[in-house]
């Protein structure tokens, strides 16, 4: 087991070069540059080219590959911002930070909310407890994320008064991102946990576990959830990555600090040490959190772990 | 539960009378099981025979009211065990009974075993449930003993489903049928998943266990072969009803039979006679969302007469003999529907 995950780990330093390469390839076939977008449409290109060569920009882009690839694992260097001249990693750490953190309550909040109602729905199939959550449900994946943050803020900033509509300096700050956040996975859990017990529950050795004469909390809680877990693992792992990704409209929308939104910002000014060092950190994060969720599974599921047991035997 | 109250009465154990069960859904109503009787007496096995679809598992279930949930349905008779018609006692008392006082065999080994729990975990949880006071460690002495019984080491049971073959999960799942010493024991096919030399090391398992705790079996099965081996009693079943029934003697001795049993007989190979082919018995079974107004049989029946079309055939007995059948219903031998 350790040694997969030791080997899943390796894994990674592959995994680094191939998005470094692709970005600075993609980098490559986009036009614009960098001196360009600092210093203006109207500056002279003399200028503009001495700022590129200034900042390495001008070099063929697999020197600069090679070059960023030895910076950042020889010395663990990841660069310096075009744009603002800081060293890059001290520009993004804090914000992966935030986006870690609310990337995590969003995909509990997520989880506490969708996978109860996932449960109910499949027990109580074709009653209310099914219906109403699943229209609802179905609603919400019709709604485009966005939307349910601006009605959010409509209720709870603008009309009520209740909570702040923009920064993160309290705990109060957090609510209203968290909630538009974590809604539309929720929605999402809820059909994944429903339709995962509903194939679970109808199992044969659910009727066992009722012909030994448990009764039906048992018989969901022990013998159908455990089962039903697997897809539900997975698709809590997909949208934590997503979630610490993807938060960019949400952070535009609360004008919260996340990787998300500055990875955005300097995509115009092509500050390329940013965007790849951001792109690097949450693909190692995205590695870690499905590296995390195999974990999980072996533990959940005998049958898998006995998979890993058997690849550390050879 | 009043388990001692009953022990002096020699007799039937389960009594099953006039029992109808329909599947309902959308499109049809399925009827599965049709108006059938059946006693099972304390100490013997009673084989259920018939065909994939005729009723037999639907018969079980019912007896641990445990027919699906949204379709299946139970629509008159009653079944009594040990005094109570377990189609009237609530849910408590039925949870009380299963796996404890009735407990089943499923037909698959290999998905009837919950794959995320260590067969240990299985088998305690049956006597945690139903001996909630016993101290821990009488628990797992049960369960090794259990283990022991069925012939898997105890040393085996902190091991998952998986790392069991097919004849062992056969075992386990037994094992959780027998430890609480039930006073029925009922087999759904418990060895048609299984390949023939397992089976005969499951059955005679079965066989021995079954004598040292003298429990009652309800042996469901479509292999004659198994009958003969392991029963006392059969029921032969087509189309949700039971059209033959008797001892083992009446059902392989006897000279008249109906001819679905008959039919029966006839696809098995006999290694004794000499024949090019067996005779299989012609058409499919009737289909239980449109039974046929007459016999159930009638369309496949090489003997059909014109009555067998119109009317429904009674029981005719001889003895412990009985037959739903027109052939025989005329003869001279007395009629009695419904008789002991």
């Amino acid at each position: 087991m350790y040694k997969y995950i030791l080997k899943r780990l390796l894994f990674l330093i592959p995994t680094i070069l191939g998005v470094t390469f692709i970005i600075y390839a993609v980098m490559n076939i986009t036009p614009g540059d960098p001196g360009r977008a600092i210093l203006g449409a109207n500056a002279m290109q003399a200028d503009v080219d001495a700022y590129n060569h200034m900042l390495g920009y001008d070099l063929p882009f697999l020197q600069k590959f090679v070059n960023y690839v030895q910076d950042l694992f020889l010395k663990g260097d990841f660069g310096i911002s075009y744009f603002t001249k800081q060293p890059v990693f001290a520009e993004i750490w804090p914000r992966y930070g935030f986006s870690v953190r609310l990337a995590l309550m969003g995909a509990l909040l997520s989880a506490v909310i969708g996978i109860p109602l996932g449960i109910y729905a499949a027990v109580k199939q074709y009653s209310l407890w099914d219906t109403v959550p699943s229209v609802i449900s179905f609603l919400i994946a019709a709604i485009p994320g966005f939307v349910v943050g601006m009605l959010l803020l409509y209720i709870f900033a603008l009309k009520l008064n209740w909570l702040p509509s923009y920064g993160a300096s309290s705990l109060r700050h957090y609510i209203m991102p968290m909630l538009a956040l974590a809604i539309p996975p929720a929605a999402q859990n809820m059909r994944f946990t429903k339709s995962s017990m509903l194939e679970s529950i109808r199992q044969d050795y659910v009727r066992t576990a009722r012909a030994k004469g448990a009764p039906e909390r048992t018989v969901i809680w022990k013998h159908a959830l455990k089962n039903a877990m697997l897809p539900v693992v997975t698709q809590m792992g997909l949208t934590l990555g997503a979630l610490i990704a993807g938060a960019v409209v949400v952070e535009k929308l609360f004008s919260l600090p996340g990787i998300g939104s500055l990875i955005v910002d300097r995509i115009p000014f092509k500050d390329e040490p940013v965007i790849i060092g951001g792109t690097i950190l949450l693909s190692v994060c995205f590695a870690v959190i499905m590296l995390v969720v195999d974990v999980i599974y072996a533990f959940i599921d005998p049958r898998i772990k006995a998979k890993y047991v058997k690849m550390k035997g050879k | 539960m009043s388990r001692n109250e009953t022990d002096k009465t020699k007799e039937t154990i389960l009594e099953i009378k006039d029992l109808k069960v329909i599947y309902q859904t959308d499109a049809e109503v399925i009827e599965a099981v049709n108006h059938i009787d059946l006693n099972i007496l304390r100490g013997r096995t009673l084989g259920l025979v018939g065909e994939t679809g005729a009723g037999k598992t639907t018969t079980a279930l019912s007896i641990l009211r445990l027919l699906p949930e949204m379709t299946g349905k139970i629509r008159g008779g009653s079944i009594f065990f040990e005094g109570h018609n377990l189609l009237e006692v609530d849910e408590n008392w039925m949870r009380a009974l299963r796996g404890n006082a009735i407990s089943m065999v499923f037909q698959d080994p290999m998905s009837s075993l919950n794959p995320v729990l260590t067969i240990g975990e299985q088998i305690s949880e049956v006597i945690r449930l139903h001996e909630p006071d016993l101290p821990r460690r009488e628990v797992e002495e049960k369960v090794d003993s259990t283990l022991n019984l069925v012939g898997i080491p105890a040393s085996r049971k902190a091991e998952y489903p998986h790392q069991f073959s097919g004849g062992m999960k056969q075992r386990v799942v037994i094992a959780m049928a027998i430890c609480c010493e039930p006073a029925l024991l009922i087999a759904d096919e418990p060895t048609t998943a299984l390949d023939v030399t397992i089976q005969a090391q499951v059955l005679a398992m079965m066989s021995d266990l079954k004598h040292r705790l003298g429990t009652s079996m309800l042996m469901i099965t479509h292999d004659l072969g198994i009958v003969a081996q392991t029963c006392d009693d059969v029921a032969v079943m087509y189309a949700g009803e039971i059209i033959e029934a008797g001892t083992v003697e009446d059902i392989f001795l006897n000279e008249q039979h109906h001819p679905y049993t008959t039919g029966l007989f006839q696809s098995i190979p006999d290694i004794n006679k000499k024949s090019d082919r067996l005779k299989p018995i012609p058409g499919l079974m009737a289909d239980p969302a449109n039974l046929p107004k007459g016999c159930a049989f009638a369309p496949r029946c090489g003997q059909c007469r014109e009555i067998c079309t119109k009317e429904h055939p009674v029981l005719t007995a001889w003895g412990t003999h009985q037959l739903r059948c027109h052939l025989f219903a005329s003869s001279e031998k007395e009629q009695e529907r419904g008789a002991e």
